[in-house]
């Protein structure tokens, strides 16, 4: 198989190995590039999805089994912060555990926005595990339209 | 326990092979513990978003299916400034090995959690049985 292909491969061996080398390293790069995480993460929990809309930011994170008592949210200028401690509460002492994947924990973290917020008038919902914290924008960083006269 | 454990990103699990998939959108494995008493087997599974009405449990032939569909959150208006976690559906197939008392199953889902208890049949319960001298 291999044979075949190295004799029937036009110009191999007026080639240098090296350069047929180089082109095999660029393409393994290429892929490694493709497989690499599209999205940008910050590696801090929780993690969070941001959308605007023109009157507000809007910041959704997924903390199932956590009640609004667990959550501290506090908002300054252009920033919000989360921060919080997930339990799982003990089960019964003589039960055997088989899986164990749900983790719990401490945690906090600070999204930065890009605009200048309204921080009287954040509101926070905890919905079926989805937090969703609506960020009304400062009167200042709100789109205006601009009539042409 | 050690209570004051910081919390660890964790990505959400796509489900690789995508068996016989016919709606649109990504899959993902829920996390799930699973303990057993003497007398159930109990479940509870991660399924942030997922309502009572697009929850389906599914048990025959000793296979247990949770499939959960989460909407779409975003008003169509809204905008991404990041993504950080993708929603869509969860999917987790669990084979028991204990024979469960079907009409005693009992689903709880609470904010996001699945509490699935799966009572055994009763001649599955461990008896003591005592031995009586003549």
């Amino acid at each position: 198989m291999i044979y075949r292909r190295l004799t029937g491969f036009p110009g191999w061996f007026s080639r240098s190995p090296f350069v047929e080398l180089e082109r095999m390293r660029r393409q393994m790069d290429r892929l490694f590039e493709e497989w690499a995480s599209p999205r940008p993460v910050s590696g801090v929990f929780p993690l969070v999805n941001l959308t605007e809309t023109k009157e507000s930011y809007f910041i959704r994170a997924e903390l199932p089994g956590m009640t609004a008592a667990d959550l501290d949210i506090q908002a300054t200028g252009n920033s919000v912060s989360i921060s919080g401690e997930r339990k799982i509460p003990a089960e019964n002492s003589n039960a055997r555990y088989h899986r164990r994947e749900r983790e719990s924990g401490k945690f906090s973290r600070v999204i930065g926005l890009p605009g200048e917020i309204n921080p009287d008038k954040v509101e926070a919902r905890l919905e079926d595990g989805i937090l969703t914290i609506v960020v009304p924008k400062a009167e200042a960083s709100k789109p205006r339209q601009i009539t042409v006269k | 326990m050690a209570e004051s454990k910081e919390l660890k990103v964790k990505e959400k699990q796509e489900l690789a092979a995508k068996a016989e998939q016919t709606t649109p959108g990504p899959t993902f494995t829920p996390d799930v513990d699973i303990f057993e008493t003497d007398k159930a087997i109990t479940l509870l599974a991660d399924v942030p978003g997922v309502k009572p009405k697009t929850l389906s449990i599914d048990l025959r032939d000793n296979i247990l299916t949770i499939v959960g569909d989460v909407e779409p959150f975003e008003h169509p208006d809204e905008e991404d400034l990041l993504v950080e976690y993708e929603t869509g559906r969860f999917y987790r197939q669990f084979t028991l090995s204990e024979v469960i008392d079907q009409n005693r199953i009992e689903a709880k889902l609470q904010d996001g959690v699945l509490r699935l208890t799966l009572p055994k049949v009763e001649k599955a319960t461990p008896r003591k049985i005592t031995v009586q001298s003549a």
